[in-house]
Parts: C-alpha cells; structure tokens; sequence
C-alpha cells in the first residue's frame, strides 16, 4: 500500500504548481484553472486522511468542495466575460482602471 | 434519524426563504412594480430579527451539532440583519441610477447574509466553508453586478482571484486539520487538542497556520491586504458597504468561535504570528490611508486600520479578549456603514466624485450629510463620547490589563495617527468650496433614513454602552 | 530526523522547491528570443489563414456554465441513492427540499431565458 506520506506530498506538490499558476501566469482562464488545481490538491489530500483514518468525513467533504469549485468556477468565468467585455483582454496586468 | 431539530437553522432559512421569494417575484413582476422588492426583502430581515429576538437565550443545535444557535451565533445574525437592512435601504436609489438589476441584487444581498448568519453558527468546519462561499460567491457576484462600469467588473475580477486564492489556503488548513485530529467538528477537535496535549502531528500546526493565513485574507490583514483598496473602490459604494460591515463582521465571527475559542490550545503557537499581523496591520494601514486622494480609497486602508485593532482583540485571548471584540464590532458596523452611505449621496456616475476634493462645501450644502459624515469621521478616529472611542477604549484596555501594553500603545498611537486624514475630510466639508453636489433628500429619502440610522447607532452606543457592552457579554460566554 | 515536525518541515521544504524551482526553470529555459515567425500559429507547413482566434457566441460560455452548475448538484444524488432504504422518508423528503431549491434556479434560468439561443 502506498504510505500516506507520499500522498501528502504529491498534493502539496500539486498545490504549489496551482499556488505558482496563479502568481505567475497572464491568462485570466489559467489563473482559474490554477485556483482548480489548488482546490483539487485539497480534495486530494481529504480522500488520503480519509482512506488512513477510516473515517468518512473526508469523502462527504470533497463532494462539496467539487459542489462549490464548481459554482466558484461559474462565478468566475461570468465575472471574465463581465470583464473581457469592457477590456478586450484577458491580461491581468492590463487590469489598471483601479491600481494595484 | 427523525429527531432532526430545525430550530438553530430558522434564522437562515428565514433570510434564505426571502431570498428565493425575492427571486422569483423578480420574474414575474413588471419593470416598474420592481420597487416593492426591497420592501419584501426588508419585510423578511424584520420577520428574521423578530425571530433572533424571540430566540434569544437558547442553547440548542442540529444535525449532530453540525450549526449552533447560541447568543453569539443571534448577536452576529443580528449585526448582519442590521447591516443588510441599512445596504438595502441606502441602496434603493442608487441601483435605479446605475441602472443595476433590482431583483437580483436584493437576492444576492440576502445569500450574502444567509451564508454569513450560518458562518457564526458553524460549529463544523465544513459547514464553516460552505458558509463562506455561499457569503463569498454572493458578494463577488454583488461587486461586479455594475457591469456597465468598468471599474466594477475589474474589482470583481480582483477579488474573486483573492478571494478564491484564500479559500484554497483554507481549505487546505481545514483538510490538515482533519487529518492530525481524524474530524471536522470542532467540539471533537477541542477534545483532541485537549486530552492529547503536545503529541500532535505535525501537519496540525501547518494546517492551523494556513487557516490563519486564510482568515487574515478575508478580513484584508497586512501582508494579505493587497485585494482591498481596490475592491472596495470598484465596488458599488453600497456593496461597499456592505463588504466592510457585515463581511468583515462574519469573518471576524468566524476567527472568534474556531480559532480564538475552540482551538484555544493550540494558542502559543500562533500567538507571535498574530502578534505582528495585529501591529502591522494597523500600522500600514494608517500610513496607507493618509496618502490616498480618494475618500473612498481612504476609506477601505481605514478599514484594514480597524481590522487591525480587532486583531488586537484576538491577540488578547479569550478571556479579556471576547467582549471588546463583539462591542468593537458592533460599534464599527454602525460607523463605517454611515461613512460609505455618505459617499453613495454623492456618487452615482461612471466617475464617482469620491476624492476630498469632492466633498469640500458638502457642510453648507447639504447640512445633514455634512453632520453625519462628521459625526462617522469623529468616531471612527476614535473621540469621546462616541461608538468608535468606546468600540476603542475596551479593546485596549483589556490588553492592557492582560498584560499586552506593547500592543496598546501602538494602538494608542495609531488612532492619534489616523485622526490626520479624517479631519481632512471634515475640514474639506466645512473650510473649502466648490466641490461636487450631493443628493437632496427628496432625491433618496431611504438613503437619508438610513444614514439616520446609522448616526442614532454610532451616538447610542458612544453614550449609553452599558446595554449593548452586556449584550455582548452574554453572546460571547454563550460559546461553549 | 525524529522531530515530530521533521515531516513537516519536509513538507514546507518541498512546496518550497517546487515553487522556486518551477519559477526559475520558466525564467531560465523559458523561450526568449520572439520573431514574428515563431509567434506565427502552425498549420501543418502552410502559412497561416485568416485569424485562429475565431471569437465564440457568448451563448456557449453561457450554456456551458449552465450545464456545470446542474450537472455536479448530481454527485449529491449518489449517497442518496446508495442509502435510499435506511434514510426512508427523512431522505425523500430532504433530497425534495435539494430538488426543489434546483427546480427554483432552473425556473428563474428559464425565465431570464438563458436557455434560448437568439
């Protein structure tokens, strides 16, 4: 069986690619899908923590992160055609109406 | 499996129900019968305080302890009624003006506050994180809902990555969490901590840290403030507000019953962290604030000063901690809501007059409004006898008398700082002229209500505290 | 090695490396000589035809997120449907609460029609 550490780690890995995406990346769709990634290297981790502890808590906590990623995922598209709309690029750096 | 109590859930559903009414009303009226929507929102806010006034003192939960209804959890509902209420009413203008969905909007103010009552309910971390995102998801929506102003969708944009970006971190604190101590309920966590004292994984504190990290995004702590000033400009002025009020009420609700109460062992190790959040934060944003040129702007690095001495509250611990922050928050509602509703009477174009410039004359012009934004400078900077300088006074006092003097005379120091930039918009209002032209009265009565309202608040509480000082007493010992 | 921490400082010490890692590779070996020629999308040799960036009807976008939102609200059906039996009519009756918060979302989705292609 593979040990929970190696889980741990493979999602702590998974979370910083996401954490990186989203500093680093110019497309608003990317930095979306960075955010996913993150959510996902959580669901990860509650599946591992679940499966070791017998407990099933961490199962019924990943059905509602999917639930909510997906309308956090929905929220956020609207929210770049809201903004595509007014700008005509997806370019976060373009994003100067109000200065960081 | 049939003795389910629905009683700790009525509040919610109430604001929930009212929300879904709201909705479907919305449809099936006609454009210009649209007007009796805040009323029906407002008719379900007054029903839902009826009930939190009729359940006061009750101690019971549901589904497994999962949601409690303590006096905390109605004190915060309450706050959050009240600020909803105010947003609703000084809002009823200004959304005809920018032409802003009207039905949808009210919906989305009463989502924000179903997810928020639920948020100081949560005894359970995952009902705790669907709590947040109902309250998130809604006031992203609510920042962007201008969308014919740029500036409103770029500062949607903004705090949708911020905010999700927290939540990720969150979230991953919570999952660690669950793994160290096997569950997500809190009660089951705190007897861990309790009986297992110092044989903690170690991936416990690493998840308590990022929780932390989590919590001091979404109430905008320095160094995780960087999202606020701008959110808080792009937004509409009343989703402004809002977001400064009840948001930052429910998140501090939040941090209050999980980290400050129910992980209370694992205190000394962040202890320190918080420590230098509480001073930093309200350093910067004091120095941050009195370079800005827009009021607005000014206003939100304002209230990242305030959050700053509510983080002093919660370095402070529980004992000597728990009331200041429950009052503090109380009197902050009442004042800076009337702050941002003083803006909204001047703005309601693409390029909101907002800058000090805006306001000189505004005394002479508009003598109500020039009294009341007076009236909400003074008490934010903190001077007797109104709400700020009570909100204030408690809280540094109980770090001193807990042995945190360092703290309080930072925070001494940077209320003397921050009275610089609010007497300058007292002196533009009164000593200057020109200036942009507000609303009269008969333009938005319900914004002048409201900013009423918040006036008799922010006095009622600076001269007569003891009733609301207890109420906060009880609300905070109800935590068990 | 036996710090209970240890796995933990592994942890930090990982995410930590990835992080610095995966920046620096990006600003190292990243491409950074750009011509018009390479910024020239590839069609199989040919040169390149009209514009790649066809803009879409908003309307998918719109479906799209339609279909997202209703298609996960199914994964909570399958616990339900797993434990029908034991949950009797306390199950019924909540996942008719579940269904009819939906149904309230489809019926404003419908009105606001979202759901018509012109």
């Amino acid at each position: 069986m593979v040990p929970l550490n190696h889980y741990l780690i493979l999602s702590a890995a998974i979370f910083a690619i996401g954490v990186v995406g989203v500093v680093i990346r110019r497309n608003l769709i990317v930095v979306l899908m960075s955010i996913e990634l993150m959510l996902n290297a959580v669901n990860l981790t509650f599946i591992a923590f679940s499966r070791f502890l017998g407990s099933m808590e961490g199962q019924v906590v990943v059905f509602f992160v999917m639930a909510v990623a997906a309308a956090e995922a929905v929220v956020g598209l609207a929210i770049i055609i809201s903004v595509f709309r007014h700008r005509q690029s997806l370019d976060p750096q373009e994003m100067q109406l109000l200065k960081w | 499996m049939t003795d389910v109590n629905l009683v700790p859930l009525l509040p919610a559903t109430q604001v929930l129900l009212t929300a879904l009414v709201v909705l479907l009303l919305d449809l099936f009226y006609q454009e210009g019968e649209k007007g009796l929507l805040a009323w029906v929102s407002l008719l379900g806010l007054a029903l839902c305080a009826g009930e939190t006034l009729f359940l006061w003192g009750s101690q019971e939960s549901a589904f497994g302890d999962a949601v409690m209804l303590d006096n905390f959890a109605l004190f915060f509902t309450q706050i959050f009624l009240g600020a909803a209420a105010l947003t609703i009413l000084s809002s009823v203008h200004y959304i005809r003006q920018a032409e802003i969905h009207e039905g949808e909007f009210y919906a989305l103010v009463l989502f924000a506050t179903t997810g928020m009552i639920l948020m100081a309910a949560a005894k359970d971390l995952i009902v705790f994180f669907l709590a947040l995102e109902t309250m998130s998801i809604a006031v992203y929506i609510l920042t962007g809902i201008w969308r014919a102003s740029g500036r409103s969708s770029e500062a949607a944009m903004k705090y949708f990555l911020m905010g999700a970006f927290a939540t990720g971190f969150l979230l991953y604190g919570i999952a660690l969490i669950y793994g160290a101590t096997g569950s997500t309920h809190l009660n089951e966590i705190s007897n861990y901590l309790i009986e297992s004292p110092e044989d903690w994984p170690p991936y416990l504190i690493g998840g308590a840290l990022l929780l932390l990290v989590g919590f001091a995004f979404k109430v905008g702590a320095v160094p995780f403030h960087f999202w606020v000033p701008d959110v808080y400009e792009g937004a509409p002025t009343p989703v402004t507000g809002f977001m400064s009020v009840a948001v930052k009420a429910a998140a501090f609700a939040a941090w209050a019953r999980i980290l400050m109460h129910q992980l209370a062992p694992l205190d000394s190790d962040w202890a320190f962290p918080l420590w230098v959040l509480a001073i930093i934060t309200m350093t910067l944003g004091n120095l941050l604030a009195i370079s800005q040129a827009s009021v607005k702007r000014m206003l939100a690095y304002s209230s990242i000063a305030h959050a700053g001495y509510l983080l002093v509250a919660l370095v402070v611990g529980e004992e000597w901690g728990g009331l200041p922050l429950l009052f503090y928050l109380l009197t902050y509602a009442f004042m800076a809501f009337g702050a941002f509703a003083v803006i909204t009477a001047l703005a309601e174009t693409e390029q909101s007059p907002e800058d000090y410039r805006d306001f000189s004359g505004l005394g002479f012009k508009h003598p109500f409004l020039g009294m009341a934004m007076t009236l909400f400078m003074l008490s934010l900077a903190g001077f007797p006898p109104l709400a700020g300088f009570a909100g204030k006074f408690y809280v540094f006092r109980s770090a001193v008398l807990s042995g945190h003097l360092a703290l309080a005379i930072i925070g001494v120091l940077n209320s003397l700082l921050s009275v610089i930039y609010y007497l300058r918009v007292i002196v533009a209002m009164y000593m200057e002229e020109g200036g942009a032209e507000g609303k009269s009265f008969r333009q938005a009565p319900y914004l002048y209500i409201a900013i009423g309202l918040a006036a008799l608040g922010t006095l009622y509480l600076g001269i007569l505290p003891a009733r609301a000082l207890e109420w906060s007493r009880v609300a905070f010992l109800s935590l068990d | 090695m036996d710090h209970p921490y240890f796995p933990l400082l592994v942890l930090f010490a990982i995410a930590g490396v990835v992080v610095v890692a995966l920046l620096t590779l990006a600003q190292s070996i990243g491409p950074k000589s750009i011509s018009p020629v390479k910024a020239d999308p590839f069609e199989s040799g040919n040169p390149p035809r009209g514009d790649a960036r066809i803009r879409f009807s908003v309307r998918f976008y719109l479906v799209a997120m339609l279909f997202l939102i209703f298609d996960l609200e199914v994964v909570f059906l399958y616990p339900w449907a797993i434990l029908f039996r034991r949950l009797g009519w306390f199950g019924v009756i909540e996942m008719g609460i579940f269904l009819a918060l939906l149904l309230i979302g489809f019926i404003y989705v419908w009105k606001k029609g979202a759901l018509e292609w012109d």
